[in-house]
């Protein structure tokens, strides 16, 4: 038989205010365990909550940017359970009325386009974390996530393939770092993501049962965690089994789900409306002041690099994939003054390239966009060949100054003086009379072996173009 | 000096006809005298007498304010930066608090003394102050009765003398029911006049916080500083606050009282009807008119009440699981048995009766039959106190069905317990301001006390019946026996 999967995504997405969403802590990644929890955090017999309107900002930016209406009331909600990093008993989060409604994305698989829906976004806390390697025998508790914002992002169950899922968690994470609303570091938990995966045969009206798989926190892991799951149910069902609703939790070392919690043991979450927290209101006004704070979307930008640029679908995709990078290009362009192809070639090339290799982002690149621009400056007047310009960009990467000071400190710069050229042609064809002999008489794929030896005896540097046509004249001469 | 007024005692300390430390000193050996009421949680004398020396010298320079040195009793149940706070309960007999709430903040920046954490039903949870943790508080009008509840310890000391003025906090009728059954004024102000910040919460969207004392003149200065909007409780309301002692004079003539004849039909003692008769002729006389309303959603107030109180208070209290502060159980196998026998141990059985309640009510499958219908029925409330002002400006009535009742008469039956707050109740439900004054005594020589209940933010209105009432009536001068 053949089987489809359904796959739904709830994504959560670590808003980037400076302060909780709930107190005034500081949210800061990476401090010492419990010195940025204050009283509220904590939860001490008394405290409240008072919202921060900066991650409701947040979140109607988003809101916006997927085209979704927003709610002018939304209803803050609390959801109840016991556990020791959530000290209240209950988290704040949105229940019956999120402040983000229904929205889309398109994502773009091998080159088909596909809408995903996304049902809704709502505004919650995060919780702590419980450390239990180093305490032996205890459990410690550290609260300074305890209050960050968080936006989830649930999806409809759109998706019918592991790539196709991937392909939207790619652009819903894209999508938060453009709008500078979450750092969209997923090794530090801060980009976290939950698949509602199901079969059913093809053809099939009716969804199946889903598992809710956990605690895949990485785009390979998404993928992993889905083709195992699907082969898992469609396994179970064809051996005569049921799949039962539960939460699995997937295991990277093993690349396995394991059960976590059946549908029977799922939690009540006794939602209620939070007493202490008025509903969350969105006026008008508030809507079109975010709106102007909306910078340009990925999908509008690689569009118009296409257009403006005359890229190929590809590198402008490659170009876009961050704003920073799409940035550093465009002030590339203005800059250098360059022809947009040459400058997406270095830029798509060279820079990708070490970045990928040094493991570095655009903004911790030693190759700026003015050094680059210096670059392509000696490249257009001849000053250096295209090979010497990757000897002298490998440089600057390396912290030897820009191009000039490369290219003076190497002597790297090209040799166009005819006079010296000919001189080189002259004592390599007296070095070589044999070939000059075999060249002469009709063996013309020697003129490369010419070429070559000229090249070395310059280091490369002379100009290629008067090379040729300098040997050229002179061996047939 | 014990029966003076704080007008009277702020007016005494200001003279300098005595310092802040001498009546701190002379309160506190009171409350020594008289610990068999068990009025008092916690006494902290030098904290105490450290506050009264710094309040002197502010005197001294010229500097006080009306609260300036007066020694006023807390409610356990707000936070007070390194004070033992309990709320009355085992689960939190070690907490001492590490910040100040604001209602304590703005006493302590006024000068006042902190002159001990009352005792208080657990977790505010009780008619009767029986279900605290550290025993039960004695009336002092009849040592045999319970002084109310659940502010029943900041009653008890104010009525016995042992302090000026007490904090109370009020869900349902903590305020004025104790000040009804112990001759008190009882003010509950109307919700989001008070800050809720640090005040361990019972029922976030009933509970505020008001002044105990005995007249209400008292109430204003006590208001005058409580009141405001507080940045940091988002259900405290930002509307002016007025000098609550300016409108106290103003004349009654054509002030229109309220009567709801459901709150004088059956179940009210035919004593306690008799004293309020009076009190409302009293009224008249003054130059009110009367005319009768009727509030007819009252009967569903105690209903709707003991689901929306207890499914707030079952998720309020989850904090309380021994992980971070507070009484932790000492054995326990693994994390379900710590918080199990933590709580089980921790919490009394009035307080496991509402997380129970509270916790079944917003349970899936019990959400909109309970809490929903309950919400629906507290609109339903403030409707019929909406439509019901359109044709008074206070409403009268009792406070309370009955005078005080022996302690241990209704410990054992929790629903007669809650009608005790029959006619308090529904105006939490509603948000209004309520208030509770002397009006009289019953043949068994225990007070009565008459309820008024304002219209939104209208504290003032409250403040000036109150006050005129007690510039021709002297019930609220009376002193138990024994403690004069």
């Amino acid at each position: 038989m053949e089987w489809e999967t359904v796959i739904g995504l709830e994504v959560h997405a670590q808003l980037l205010t400076k302060s909780k969403a709930f107190s005034g802590a500081a949210t800061k990644y990476g401090a010492e365990p419990n010195t940025q929890a204050c009283a509220v955090d904590i939860a001490l017999p008394g405290v409240l909550p008072v919202f921060n309107i900066e991650a409701a900002r947040m979140a109607v930016k988003f809101g916006l940017a997927i085209g979704a209406a927003i709610n002018h009331r939304s209803v803050f909600a609390r959801k109840n359970y016991f556990y020791p990093d959530l000290p209240k008993g209950y988290q704040i989060s949105q229940y019956e009325l999120p402040i983000v409604a229904k929205g889309q994305l398109t994502i773009d698989v091998d080159g088909v386009e596909k809408v995903i829906g996304i049902t809704r976004a709502h505004l919650e806390e995060d919780a702590g974390k419980s450390l239990h390697e180093d305490f032996h025998g205890m459990t410690g508790i550290d609260l300074n996530r305890a209050g960050t914002p968080l936006l989830e992002i649930v999806s409809e169950p759109d998706m019918r393939s592991s790539k196709e899922a991937v392909a939207y968690l790619k652009k819903v994470h894209e999508l938060v770092r453009y709008l500078e609303i979450c750092d969209g570091n997923m090794q530090e938990g801060s980009f976290r993501c939950d698949a509602n995966v199901s079969v059913r045969p093809k053809g099939e009206k009716k969804f199946g049962t889903r598992a809710e798989l956990k605690n895949i926190n990485s785009f390979r892991f998404v993928e992993k965690a889905i083709e195992f799951e699907v082969e898992r149910q469609i396994d179970l069902i064809e051996g005569g089994g049921k799949v039962v609703q539960e939460t699995r939790l997937y295991d990277s070392d093993k690349d396995v789900t394991r059960s976590m919690r059946s549908k029977e043991e799922a939690m009540d979450y006794r939602y209620f409306p939070d007493p202490d927290l008025p509903p969350l209101v969105i006026t008008e006004d508030f809507i079109r002041g975010v709106e102007k704070t909306l910078p340009e979307l990925p999908d509008a930008k690689r569009a118009r690099f296409m257009k403006d640029y005359g890229l190929t679908a590809y590198d402008a995709g490659v170009l876009t994939a961050s704003r920073e990078l799409a940035d550093y290009y465009e002030q590339l362009v203005r800059e250098s003054g360059s022809d947009p192809k040459i400058a997406a070639n270095w830029v798509t090339g060279e820079l990708a390239a070490f970045l990928n290799r040094d493991n570095k982002d655009i903004s911790a690149s030693p190759v700026t966009v003015g050094m680059i621009t210096g670059l392509l400056k000696r490249l257009a007047d001849n000053t250096i060949s295209g090979k010497i310009a990757k000897e002298v960009f490998e440089a600057m990467w390396n912290g030897e100054g820009d191009a000039d000071a490369v290219i003076a400190k190497k002597g790297l710069k090209q040799i166009t003086d005819t006079g010296a050229i000919e001189k080189v042609i002259d004592e390599i064809i007296a070095k070589n009379p044999k070939q000059l002999e075999q060249y002469r008489a009709g063996k013309e794929t020697l003129f490369g072996y010419f070429v070559g030896q000229v090249m070395k005896a310059t280091q490369g540097k002379a100009n290629p173009a008067q090379v040729n046509e300098l040997l050229r004249k002179k061996l047939s001469a | 000096m014990f029966d003076k007024t704080v007008a009277a005692l702020s007016v005494a300390l200001r003279r300098k006809e005595i310092s802040s430390v001498e009546l701190t000193r002379a309160f506190l050996e009171r409350i020594n005298k008289y610990k068999d009421l068990n009025a008092f949680i916690t006494l902290e004398p030098e904290r105490s007498l450290a506050q009264a020396r710094a309040a002197d010298a502010r005197i001294a320079q010229g500097e006080a304010g009306a609260l300036t040195g007066i020694p006023i009793a807390q409610k356990d149940i707000f936070c007070a930066d390194g004070w033992l706070t309990t709320c009355g309960s085992k689960i939190l007999s070690n907490f001492v608090a590490p910040y100040d709430a604001t209602t304590i903040e703005k006493f302590n920046k006024a000068g006042a003394v902190c002159l001990g954490k009352t005792n208080m039903d657990e977790f505010a949870m009780g008619s009767s102050n029986e279900t605290s943790y550290y025993g039960v508080v004695k009336n002092p009008w009849n040592t045999a009765v319970v002084p109310g509840g659940s502010s029943g310890g900041s009653a008890a000391a104010v009525a016995a003398r042992l302090a000026p003025a007490a904090t109370g906090t009020d869900t349902g009728g903590s305020i004025r029911q104790p000040a009804s059954l112990t001759n008190l004024t009882g003010l509950k102000p109307s919700y989001g006049r008070v800050s809720r910040y640090g005040m361990i919460a019972f029922a976030s969207s009933l509970d505020q916080g008001g002044p105990m004392v005995r007249t209400a003149e008292d109430a204003a200065l006590m208001l005058n500083v409580m009141a405001g909007f507080d940045p940091r409780d988002s259900t405290s309301v930002d509307e002016p606050v007025p000098d609550y002692t300016k409108s106290l004079n103003n004349d009654l003539k054509g002030l229109r009282i309220g009567l709801p004849k459901e709150y004088f039909s059956k179940g009210l003692s035919s004593e306690v009807a008799k004293v309020i008769e009076t009190a409302i002729a009293e009224y008249k006389k003054l130059g009110a008119q009367v005319v009768e309303i009727s509030l007819p959603n009252s009967q569903l107030a105690i209903p709707c009440y003991y689901v929306l109180a207890p499914a707030e208070a079952s998720s309020n209290l989850s904090r309380f699981d021994g992980a971070r502060y507070g009484y932790r159980a000492k054995d326990y196998t693994d994390l379900l048995d710590m918080y199990c026998k933590t709580r089980a141990e921790g919490f009394g059985a009035e307080v496991k009766r509402r997380i129970m309640i509270g916790t079944y009510a917003l349970s899936a499958g019990y959400y909109d039959a309970y809490y929903l219908k309950a919400q629906k029925l507290r609109r339903l409330i403030a409707e019929d106190f909406r439509r019901a002002f359109e044709s008074c400006d206070v409403i009268m009535g009792p406070t309370t069905p009955t005078t005080a009742f022996k302690i241990g008469e209704k410990s054992d039956d929790p629903v007669a317990m809650y009608l005790s707050d029959i006619y308090t109740i529904s105006v939490n439900l509603a948000g209004l301001p309520g208030m509770s004054i002397p009006a009289g005594f019953a043949p068994d020589g225990l007070p009565v006390g008459l309820q008024l209940i304002g219209q939104y933010f209208n504290e003032s209105r409250l403040l000036n019946a109150a006050h005129c009432y007690q510039q021709v009536t002297d019930w609220h001068k009376r002193m138990p026996k024994g403690f004069d």
